[in-house]
């Protein structure tokens, strides 16, 4: 007896909730420095918060030992061109990795600092190395070190900036190492809202609310310094959250919280008009492309039905490329099929590869990348066996996602060298800047913004929070509990998420995009007022939903805001055909005062000289953490 | 078969099953429970029993219950029967698919 139904049917009631219920309790906690959002940019910022000796509080929806934006493991460790092995000048890398519309910041301290925080993980027990020699012979493993690089980016080992690792060990040893250093951690808290001092949007951050999802209680967080350290937004444009949930490449707890908390405190963003194809997961995809994205076929050969070679880069050591040539090569090799030039299914041919990298690939790569630890585990106690075996593709076959079914893009916090956003008190890391990156970037600069944070907070004025904000909050929070009729939140979600499949997806216009605008305000003064949640756990799913409103309309503000096409933003505005002119090749950085739009541009490479700029703001930087 | 009595309920909500506990190995640890980030189960009421699952919709399929259970044997995953993908044997061409 395991499923609800179950239950049910043998004691003849539904189980009672299993958390003690209580909306109207509360309490008040205080600190130094408050990281928002328990991921892998939040314990890194938590961890290096306390090791510059500030009392640290982190709070994270679901619970730290596995969670975060890109779930529970990372089979590739990027950009860390300091490593030993690395044959690039770790600033020119930067540079390098840094074309228009990226984030120069985060990228330049990833590329400097990305390879202390792997040694640093290593320090807490995370696992880094071939140290039991498992994997011999594997193209890239070098033996003085033990590391095995990556072929990625890496044809014919002309860079060696990626090294493979374990990253399933990481998540609990973060956890672990910010217990150990006395960091508060409230898990299964959901902040809704930022504080700011006098609770006026603008002013200095000087805390959070939020509430526990499981009991219902009300938290209140006072900090000198907050870290917005929650991920982006991947469920948006998403109609029905059944299909939500299974089959994404991203965890379904990022609903665009931290966008919404900081658009409401009177933060800046910026790129917040991109918007992407979603081509992962949501029921649309198979498996292996929701769980792993091109993982289970890097550095796998990919055959047709008859055994031929398919003119698919591997990311292998030959080639050395990125996963997107798949896809400028997807229609090429569809007008093959459709000649009989090649043969549907596809497979991914492991037998064919020697067989260490079968291994590699297989037993370590794979297992190590987040959600497909468990593709893999399956698939090998049925039977699969890669000695033997050639794995399904399911490209062509399951046809291309609809355009309309998208993910918000690069948007994000804009920062400052010290990772600092717009507001006194409020800094940044991870997936919650603009234009971020991978793991290494989100752990780089959540130990980054940590010490930054912890060296304001010793210089910060104690922080006064309003007690009116937090009553207004606390009464934004609730409101859904009071009722038990009206609109759910699944229903609430599926309409939001058709205005902007309707109004800012693949056409864009401004009458169209207006519209989408007046749909979502109709929506917040009409249905929001009914929305009902029976549980602390639904309570939690409703303020997401209001979380992907507010997103919602900042996507569309934005889009509003640049009356142009760009093909580097994949943004199309059919009445601004003219795509990437010069005087448009900028940045718009967009906030909220006073419940007005304020937007004004910044210009490509805004935040100048990288190793400068870096070097001027780091002259204390420490490396490898040595104390205890 | 025993004959059960007709009760007026909801269709399920689908897939409902992510996972499949297996009673006699399960210890009723809940640490599945912890790990999980989405709530997808709850504690059994009944101490040492498998957890409930209660939010199986919300599920996006991570497989940290599976992973970092404990216990070997005590929970197994179970893909949505359209999720369940092929192989086959280079050899002899025979075409598998995972059950
Ligand atoms: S499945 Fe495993 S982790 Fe979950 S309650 Fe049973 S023994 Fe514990
Ligand atoms: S697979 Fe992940 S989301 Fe689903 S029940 Fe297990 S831990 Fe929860």
């Amino acid at each position: 007896m395991t499923t609800w139904h179950d239950f049910l049917l043998r004691e003849g009631k539904v189980p009672d909730w299993p958390y003690p219920v209580n909306y109207d309790t509360g309490q008040e906690i205080e600190g130094d420095v408050l990281v928002v959002g328990g991921g892998i940019a939040g314990c890194w910022a938590a961890i290096s918060a306390a090791r510059c000796g500030a009392r640290v509080i982190l709070v994270e929806k679901g619970d730290t030992i596995r969670s975060g934006a890109g779930g529970p493991g990372c089979d590739h460790y990027c950009d860390i061109p300091t490593n030993p092995l690395s044959k690039v000048d770790p600033d020119e890398w930067a540079r390098e990795m840094t074309g228009p519309y990226t984030n120069g910041i985060g990228t330049q301290i990833q590329c400097r600092e990305g390879y202390d925080t792997l040694l640093e993980y290593e320090q807490m027990g995370a696992k880094i190395r071939d140290d039991k020699d498992e994997y011999l012979g594997v193209e890239g493993r070098d033996e003085k070190t033990k590391f095995l690089v990556s072929p990625r980016q890496n044809k014919d080992h002309c860079r060696n900036t990626v090294l493979r690792v374990w990253g399933s060990t990481f998540k609990p040893a973060l956890k672990k190492e910010c217990k150990r250093l006395g960091v508060r951690i409230f898990d299964r808290v959901m902040v809704t809202g930022l504080l700011n001092e006098h609770g006026i949007p603008g002013n200095r951050v000087v805390g959070a609310v939020g509430f526990n999802n499981r009991t219902g209680e009300f938290l209140v967080f006072k900090a000198k310094a907050t870290i917005l350290c929650t991920a982006g937004n991947h469920s948006l444009y998403v109609l029905n959250t059944e299909l939500s949930g299974y089959n994404s490449f991203r965890s379904r707890t990022m609903t665009g919280d931290g966008f919404a908390m900081a658009w409401r405190a009177g933060a800046e963003l910026t790129l917040m008009e991109t918007t992407g194809p979603l081509v992962l997961g949501l029921g649309f995809r198979h498996t292996w492309y929701g769980g792993a994205g091109d993982a289970s076929y890097e550095n796998v050969q990919l055959v047709d039905a008859n055994g031929k070679k398919l003119p698919i880069p591997t990311q292998g050591w030959r080639d050395g490329s990125m996963p997107d040539a798949f896809l400028r090569l997807l229609p090429t090799i569809r007008e093959g099929v459709l000649k009989g030039e090649y043969a549907l299914p596809f497979y991914g041919d492991f037998p064919a590869m020697p067989p260490e990298e079968q291994r590699a690939t297989w037993y370590m790569m794979l297992r190590e990348e987040s959600t497909s630890r468990i593709i893999v585990d399956t698939y090998s106690a049925a039977g699969f066996d890669p000695a033997k075996h050639q794995l399904m593709s399911y490209q062509l076959l399951e046809g291309d996602s609809p355009k309309q079914w998208r993910v918000p893009g690069r948007g994000g916090v804009l920062v400052d060298w010290n990772l600092r956003t717009s507001l006194e008190g409020l800094y940044a890391a991870g997936e919650q800047m603009f234009a971020a990156r991978d793991h290494s970037f989100c752990a780089a600069t959540g130990r980054y913004a940590g010490r930054k944070a912890a060296a304001y907070a010793k210089e910060a004025a104690e922080p006064v929070i309003s007690a009116e904000q937090v009553a207004k909050e606390k009464k934004r929070i609730y409101a859904p509990v009071k009722r038990s009729s009206g609109i759910e939140w699944k229903e609430l979600h599926a309409g939001i998420g058709r205005a902007m499949q309707y109004f800012c997806s693949e056409y864009l216009t401004d009458s169209l995009l207006r519209l989408g605008l007046q749909t979502l305000e109709e929506i917040e003064e009409e249905y929001v007022p009914k929305l009902y949640a029976l549980d602390p756990h639904k309570l939690m799913r409703s303020l997401e939903d209001l979380s992907l409103l507010t997103h919602a309309k900042i996507i569309i503000h934005a889009s509003l805001a640049r009356k142009a096409s760009s093909k580097l933003l994949d943004f199309y505005r059919i009445d601004y055909p003219e795509v990437d002119p010069q005087e448009w090749n900028k940045y718009i950085v967009i906030k909220n005062e006073n419940e007005k739009v304020v937007t004004r541009m910044l210009p490509q490479y805004f935040w100048g000289d990288m190793k400068k700029n870096y070097e001027a703001h780091n002259q204390d930087y420490q490396g490898v953490y040595r104390g205890k | 078969m025993t004959e059960r009595k007709a009760v007026a309920l909801p269709n399920l909500v689908t897939p409902n099953t992510p996972v499949i506990f297996n009673p006699d190995k399960c210890v009723g640890c809940n640490h599945c429970v912890e790990v999980c980030q989405i709530d997808v189960f709850i504690p059994n009421p009944e101490k040492g029993n498998p957890p409930i699952i209660l939010h199986p919709d919300e599920c996006w399929y991570c497989g940290c219950c599976v992973n970092d259970c404990p216990h070997p044997g005590a929970v197994k995953f179970n893909w949505p029967l359209q999720q369940r993908g092929y192989w086959r044997d280079k050899e002899t061409g025979e075409v598998f698919r995972l059950k």
